[in-house]
């Protein structure tokens, strides 16, 4: 017979019968939500109104962002299969998955690097003009987002190459998914309204 | 929704299995759903570049986005799977964010809403 594993193989006794620690972790991004909200409300606030260029037609390149967002979206894919393999106690799996996932996280972060350092050849700036402030804050931040995932899922992998990460406390993969998959999910939005909808 | 029926959640045994009883996605459901994920992507870029659809591409955009959105907020976070208490936290999170969104635009930048 099969084994499935389960979510929670067991049942915690906590208050509400969850892991305290995931409980946090999602009140944690909730509160990223927030954050990410207002700096995005306020990029599209001041959207247009820059006086001088640089503009975002001048400097954006669809494709080169659309292969590194792909790049992102697939990142997302080998972490759940990372959580996956935890859970299941298949360490090997685990621990390739664990590997993969910080390396293309920072394949993203090498082309945001490429592509802030061909936006400031082109003259945009943090200061330059409406649009290179709100911009860069805005990717920066999810840059920053992004480098601290690619620490935590690195010293996850160092300490599972050491054996101390195993099915007994696969919720310590399970959380730095949780926050992998929400940077994720911010550049989605980022992507969209950001890069997509700035001619329209 | 008080915590003390949160509690009551937990404390039944009946529905603590439903929380519960899920199961993780398998590794074809990861695959299918990184295909998905792929095509929607690909399908963005590819009208991007579509004049005939320039009337409608915010919707498009807007309709897309959510499905990639939903697609790994349901999957790969598990809120398909997982406890009704993280979703309520995490839609929370997201409301309040839209509400913010609303509020700073309807009100500083009026031509835009």
């Amino acid at each position: 017979m099969t084994h499935q594993p389960r979510l929670a193989e067991t049942t915690l006794e906590t208050a509400t019968g969850l892991d305290n620690r995931k409980l946090l972790m999602w009140l944690f991004l909730a509160s990223e939500a927030v954050f990410f909200g207002s700096l995005i409300a306020t990029y599209l606030l001041y959207r247009g109104q820059s006086l001088q260029g640089p503009y975002p037609g001048d400097v954006f390149n669809i494709p080169f962002t659309s292969v590194s967002s792909f790049i992102l979206l697939m990142s997302s894919t080998t972490m759940a299969l990372a959580v996956g393999a935890a859970h299941r106690g298949q360490l090997h799996q685990m621990r390739t998955w664990l590997l993969v996932t910080p390396l293309l996280g920072i394949s993203f972060l090498a082309g945001q690097a490429f592509e802030f350092t061909e936006f400031y050849r082109k003259g945009l700036t943090l200061s330059s003009n409406l649009f290179g402030t709100t911009f860069y804050v805005l990717t920066g931040f999810h840059g920053a987002h992004v480098s601290v995932g690619v620490l935590i899922l690195l010293s996850l992998w160092a300490a599972a190459m050491l054996g101390k990460i195993g099915r007994h406390n696969a919720i310590n993969v399970e959380l730095a998914g949780l926050y992998w998959h929400f940077v994720d999910i911010v550049w989605i939005v980022i992507f969209t309204l950001v890069y997509l909808l700035e001619p329209l | 929704m008080r915590l003390a029926d949160l509690r009551g959640v937990a404390a039944r045994p009946q529905e603590r299995e439903e929380i519960h009883k899920g199961v993780h996605p398998t590794l074809a459901d990861y695959v299918r759903v990184a295909v998905a994920l792929a095509v929607v992507t690909s399908l963005e870029v590819g009208i991007y570049y579509l004049e005939p659809l320039r009337g409608v591409l915010v919707e498009l955009f807007l309709a897309l986005s959510s499905i990639k959105f939903m697609l790994v907020v349901m999957w790969y976070m598990h809120l398909r799977f997982d406890s009704p208490i993280f979703s309520f936290l995490f839609a929370f999170g997201v409301a309040v964010a839209i509400a913010v969104f609303i509020a700073t635009l309807a009100t500083m930048g009026a031509g835009l809403l």
